[in-house]
């Protein structure tokens, strides 16, 4: 119910994101939950976006280059995470030099720290998930009176 | 009613209630922050202009960027990003967006700032359209909060022009 909600206020089919590598240090530290929304404002250059280019994972990285064409207004994105020297181009799809507004799920308005640490955990480590979860039905079945 | 699980569930609700409450108050307090930023760009050089062999323009300056970006700092703010981005338009696009440097300012202290740098990044064109050409240097700058709403705003200084011939 909560998920539904945050899904129509962000116009989003992604309204958060866990922050799960250190390209975004300082700002975003591993762990960090990114508040996300898709306005049709159209995206500039600065703004913080996740993308996902056929990869498992989505990325959130800030937009550091932009191209708009005067007749059909489509963009040409080029994003780099702020921790790495590198811009995102070796990220793309082979050949690909640049992104475009379909590749882009969401821009990050807001955050909330440490709280994602719960889904890193249970992601990465197989048997954190299994003590929750085990934890959870032992719950269940002792709880009845 | 009395059970040890039924009091663990209601303490941590209303504990991960209570912090969310805690961390929109402090976002919101963000929104009453007056802030007065001020930044100045010099271009002291165009190091050189070329056309690359794929036919885009390129362009190597130095800068010297000031600011003072102290005002936009509150009890909640972790960071501000700051980048410096040329903006200019093209037969072809209607906007382009370019970032020249970008920097991070982890506390009040650095938000003052006087930087002679070349561009960090590569300032290269989509086609050969830069010869003449007048653009614009904005500074952006993206406050990050310890916790809730992420601003961004931007300076927009006019009046700069590249070189009518390569060099």
């Amino acid at each position: 119910m909560i998920m539904k909600g945050l899904q129509c206020v962000s116009a989003s089919k992604t309204p958060a994101v866990v922050v799960l590598s250190e390209s975004m240090e300082p700002g975003f530290k591993r762990g960090d939950v990114l508040l996300l929304h898709m306005s049709k404002d159209p995206i500039r250059a600065g703004e913080v976006v996740v993308f996902d280019d056929g990869r498992p994972i989505p990325i959130v990285h800030r937009v550091i280059e932009l191209h708009e064409r005067r007749n059909n207004k489509t963009l040409d994105l080029l994003t780099k995470g702020d921790n790495n020297s590198l811009d995102d181009r070796a990220l793309y799809t082979p050949g690909q030099l640049w992104l475009h507004e379909h590749h882009i799920m969401g821009r990050a308005i807001g955050f909330v720290p440490y709280v994602g640490w719960i889904t890193i955990i249970m992601t990465e480590k197989a048997f954190a998930k299994y003590l929750i979860i085990g934890g959870l039905c032992l719950l269940v079945l002792f709880s009845q009176k | 009613m009395h059970s040890f699980g039924y009091r663990a569930n209601a303490v941590v609700t209303f504990a991960v209630t209570i912090l969310a409450v805690m961390c929109s108050i402090a976002s919101l307090s963000d929104n009453f922050n007056a802030s007065s930023p001020t930044a100045e760009i010099k271009v002291l050089n165009i190091n050189w202009f070329q056309k690359q062999p794929n036919g885009n323009d390129e362009v190597s300056l130095t800068m010297n960027i000031s600011a003072d970006l102290q005002s936009m700092f509150t009890w909640n703010t972790k960071q501000v990003f700051v980048f410096v981005a040329a903006e200019y338009e093209t037969p072809q696009n209607a906007l382009n967006q370019v970032s020249l440097w970008d920097g991070i300012l982890p506390s009040k202290e650095n938000a003052k700032f006087w930087i002679h740098t070349t561009n960090k990044y590569r300032f290269v064109d989509q086609g050969s359209n830069l010869r003449g050409k007048d653009f614009n240097l904005t500074l952006h700058w993206h406050v990050m909060p310890k916790t809730g709403k992420m601003f961004a705003d931007k300076i927009v200084m006019t009046g700069y022009r590249l070189p009518d011939s390569y060099r």
